[in-house]
């Protein structure tokens, strides 16, 4: 399977503002390292979920992909185009075939837009569809591909009449009718109750299925180890952890990887740990720690660790993790 | 699976059209200030065919008492005074809103581009903003006025260019807001252009807050024009409220005891401004949630008994 | 036999609607809370667990009504309104609330917005309040040195510390925790859990947590009340739930929570959606969604006692049950 999407050494940085003291005073200029070169790809029919706790990186990572955002290194290459120095006019017929899910379905709709309007925007700004009964006619089919059937009872709805979970689907609609070919998901069951959750992500399942690949950025381990194909564990912006979601999941080789999975909590009560819990919180992506950017936190820390970054590399379970132990 | 989705939507939530329908059906204040303004809008659209003597017809005595032909009095031409007020009703209220229109056309666009471009287009546009804001405006208004010689049309713009800094600024912070929403950062994600973006999703949400602070501007702009006629700078050739005024005063109409030549036009003044106030404040209670504070009420909840009510269990 | 600690009887709460009409958020809940227990109040958005414990502190916007007993050691508390609640508030039941860590006053440090709610109620003041402010930090996990913090200057978890410790000022024996882990990322979720239990073990609190999350209930509480539309569905020991659920909510509700040790298992998902409250509900408020529904689910069924401390409001314990 060759690759959609081939993110390369991908680096985002947002620079901190000084103020007026810090620039009388000539501060060094400060800047938050969102995302500090990470690489991964993503191939035609797969999920690749992002993982990590907030700040670690997953969201800007995908906001550089959608180009929401502009990386200040790496690259970006999607169907073998670098995107990273493209300028909007050449971006527009790509951004068709990139769609995004948000996580808030109650903000991403516009409330004055009724379902049919919110649907058919995307053909609008793109002047595709052709004529008024055409274009009708691929919304209703966006409709139908994400289960909200029949069109009819939801065409003239207004997102207020809607649950939380049908209002997912219509974003997801909104962003079907591109006929995208990447769709990137971000925390797109978070805001759900959780009896819907499992809906929304069959769906996305059966989208993946049927050929799309997704880009699914997410806190919830249980979500990611059930639904995605590979996971790539972030923290403080490196991957430190990338496989096959199961592999991850059963055998984590990172300490990071290890301690979050181990606090997930289990539904059932009989099932009672207490899990490795860490201490502290995860420092501030400005002033990064030196060697392993984990060592401060890490229950097997050593000397080098403080000193030498590890890459990632190949464990022993078979997949990619970045510790200077393996 | 699929077809049960159908099942029950959510509760309402209550649009923004309807909180304002609901906001005037509601709220007493707002139904009496659009009612104020609604009779005397209709009085001065309707003048020329329902004013009951001619605009410049003298049909009585200097200052003529108050009389069942006359409700109030005559002025120092012997014209008949509730046909003066009709008329200087209609002038006002045009100068009113086209002074209005002026400074909302400035204050939307110059709010729209701050809040939606944000960075250095917003720095200079709201210190351009401050600087108006600080000028007081009568005694630029009178400056202006003098210079460029009394006119409606002057008037109008006089007013429009000074009263747009409130609007701006406002507008200003709801598109801000509006920016920030999910659905715009997904239209921009799109590939949607800023005037689409502006047209489609911004401006019909700062709308309803454009037209609540347009009738709140609508009551300054009256009372500045008044003021403005009051001190002979208005139209000479133009009756309005402020002219009425400024007319009988210059006559004497004090020294002679001729009040109705006096009260009523001022209290007109007065009556177009409340019932602007009543409205616009309303509207703006109803669509800014923020100036909401009926959760600080000292009430609390209420006890009810069962009563009654044991088939519920 | 002694009284227990908090007990809720029949309780309702109604809202008054903007335009008309009444939302009938808690219909008739009930349940009890025995000295150092851990109660789950589990269930979806609307479901009204958190006006539940809004009434329990009588703390319920103007636009409410109330009806039913509160019982604090067998004394109705809500009957009086605010003047019979007003002695217990903080004092006996304590809450923290959802977003409680987002509601500190940004401009005063952490250790004044404490001292400020010992000396209202009368707990400590001066040097002595000082004192005990820092104890209660310290009890929470927070050095007492960072008293002098501002909210800003702490991190989420930290924050959320800090609003549990004002909570606890006054020695409450009920400490309700509105979604008290929320917004928080999987590793602090797991520190303030640690936390809850430690506080538990410690003061001998009994704790009423509030969530839509299942598996946080199933791994820090005893009991557990599942509520759907309004009402009592099921509730017995976490365990008795998990394993045993009389009430297909529940059973749904756990399948459709991912679990990390069943990653092959299918997830489902609850077809439909809650019904409305604004209006009177004909018959099993479930029926709908329920993939057991039979004909007689067509009359409301009452919450019948299962024994082992357990009751369902469903028709399927009536039947023989599988």
């Amino acid at each position: 399977m060759s690759s959609l999407l081939e993110v390369e050494d991908l680096v985002v940085r947002y620079p901190i503002p000084r103020g007026i003291v810090g620039t009388v005073k000539r501060a060094p200029s400060q800047s938050v390292h969102a995302v500090d070169g990470i690489s991964f790809d993503l191939a035609a029919g797969e999920m690749v979920a992002l993982v990590g706790e907030s700040g670690c990186g997953k969201t800007s990572t995908a906001q550089a992909v959608m180009r929401l955002v502009d990386p200040e290194g790496g690259a970006i290459r999607f169907e073998g185009r670098d995107l990273t120095g493209l300028g909007v006019r050449a971006l527009r017929p790509l951004r068709r075939r990139i769609q995004m899910v948000y996580q808030d379905p109650y903000e991403s709709l516009d409330p004055r837009f009724r379902v049919r309007r919110a649907v058919e925007e995307p053909l609008a700004i793109h002047r595709l569809g052709g004529s008024g009964a055409e274009r009708e006619e691929r919304v209703r089919e966006a409709l139908e591909r994400v289960e909200l059937t029949p069109p009819e009872l939801f065409l003239d709805r207004y997102p207020h009449e809607l649950s939380g979970g049908q209002r997912q689907r219509v974003a997801i609609a909104a962003a079907l009718v591109l006929e995208p070919v990447l769709l990137v998901a971000d925390e797109p069951v978070s805001m759900l109750d959780v009896s819907v959750r499992a809906g929304v992500l069959s769906l996305l399942d059966s989208l993946k299925q049927s050929g799309l690949a997704i880009l699914m950025i997410t806190h919830d381990l249980s979500t990611a180890g059930r639904f995605a194909d590979r996971i790539a564990v972030m923290y403080l912006g490196r991957i430190v952890e990338e496989g096959p979601a199961a592999a991850v999941v059963r055998s984590p080789q990172h300490p990071y990887t290890r301690a979050l999975l181990s606090v997930v909590p289990r539904r059932d009560p009989r099932d009672r740990h207490t899990g490795q819990v860490l201490r502290g919180e995860t420092p501030d992506a400005v002033r990064i720690p030196s060697g392993c950017r984990f060592h401060p936190r890490c229950p097997l820390a050593f000397d080098a660790c403080r000193v030498e970054e590890p890459a990632l590399a190949p464990s022993p379970a078979g997949h990619d993790a970045a510790c200077l132990l393996i | 699976m699929s077809s049960v989705l159908i099942e029950a939507p959510t509760a309402p939530v209550l649009t923004r059209r309807g909180a304002v329908l609901r906001m005037l059906r509601r709220n007493p204040p707002a139904l009496i200030g659009s009612t104020i303004l609604l009779v005397i809008a209709f009085c001065a659209v309707f003048a020329p065919l329902i004013a009951p003597y001619g605009l410049h017809t003298q049909v009585g005595p200097v200052f003529g008492r108050p009389s069942w032909k006359h409700p109030l009095g005559l002025d120092d031409g012997g014209i008949d005074m509730v046909t003066l007020l009709m008329w200087g009703a209609r002038v006002s209220l045009i100068v009113g809103f086209a002074a209005t229109f002026v400074s909302m056309a400035i204050g939307g666009t110059v709010g729209v581009l701050a809040g939606y471009f944000g960075g250095k287009v917003d720095t200079i546009l709201m210190r351009i903003t401050d600087y108006f804001l600080v000028i007081p405006d009568v005694p630029l208004m009178i400056v202006v006025a003098a210079i460029w010689g009394p006119s409606l049309f002057h008037i109008v713009i006089v007013i429009g260019i000074l009263l747009w800094t409130g609007t701006a600024r406002v507008i200003r912070a709801q598109v801000k807001s509006v920016r920030e929403r999910v659905y715009v950062k997904r239209a921009r994600a799109l590939g949607a252009g800023h005037l689409r973006i502006v047209v489609r999703h911004v401006l019909p949400q700062v709308a309803p807050l454009l037209i609540a602070n347009t009738v709140l501007t609508v009551a300054v702009a009256i009372f500045d024009e008044t003021a403005l006629s009051f001190l002979g700078l208005g139209d000479p050739s133009r009756t309005s409220l402020g002219k009425v005024i400024e007319n009988a005063f210059e006559r004497a109409a004090i020294s002679s005891g001729a009040w109705w030549a006096i009260v009523p036009p001022g209290a007109l003044v007065a009556l177009i401004i409340l019932g602007c106030s009543l409205v616009g404040g309303s509207m703006e209670d109803a669509l800014n949630p923020r100036l909401r504070v009926a959760h600080l009420s000292a009430r609390t909840f209420r006890l009810r008994p069962l009563v009654g009510r044991e088939n519920a269990l | 036999m002694s009284v227990p600690l908090l007990q809720v009887e029949d309780l309702h709460v109604w809202f008054d609607l903007q335009g008309g009409g009444e939302l009938h958020a808690v219909q008739g809940v009930g349940f009890t809370l025995e000295r150092g227990e851990r109660l789950g109040l589990v269930g979806e958005s609307g479901c009204g667990k958190t006006t539940t414990a809004l009434a329990i502190m009588g703390l319920l916007p103007p636009s409410a009504s109330a009806a039913g007993r509160v019982l604090l050691e067998g004394v109705d508390v809500l009957a009086g309104g605010e003047s019979t609640i007003r002695p217990h508030r903080w004092v006996d039941v304590a809450i923290v609330f959802q977003g409680a860590m987002n509601a500190l006053n940004p401009v005063r440090t952490v250790g004044s917005q404490i001292i400020e709610a010992l000396e209202l109620h009368g707990v400590a003041r001066g040097a002595a309040a000082r004192r005990r402010t820092g104890e209660l930090l310290e009890s929470v996990g927070i050095p007492a040195a960072r008293a002098g913090r501002f909210p800003h200057e702490l991190s989420g978890g930290m924050r959320q510390r800090a609003a549990i410790a004002m909570a606890l000022a006054c020695n409450p024996k009920v400490l309700i925790a509105d979604e008290p882990t929320t917004a928080l990322d999987v590793m602090v979720q797991a520190q303030i859990l640690e936390l809850l239990d430690a506080l538990c073990r410690e003061f001998g609190l009994a704790l009423v947590l509030v969530t839509h999350d299942l598996p946080v209930v199933a791994q820090l509480c005893d009991r557990s009340v599942v509520m759907y539309a309004g009402r009592v569905a099921e509730q017995g020991p976490v365990d008795a739930l998990y394993h045993d659920p009389r009430h297909p909510y529940t059973r749904l509700l756990f399948a459709a929570t991912p679990d990390l040790d069943d990653l092959d298992g299918r997830v489902v998902s609850i077809p439909g959606a809650p019904p409305r409250l604004d209006r009177p509900i004909d018959g099993c408020p479930f029926r709908p969604r329920c993939d057991r529904a039979f004909d007689r689910c067509a009359a409301e069924p009452m919450l019948r006692s299962l024994g082992d401390g357990r009751t369902a409001a469903c028709h399927l314990t009536e039947v023989a049950v599988t």
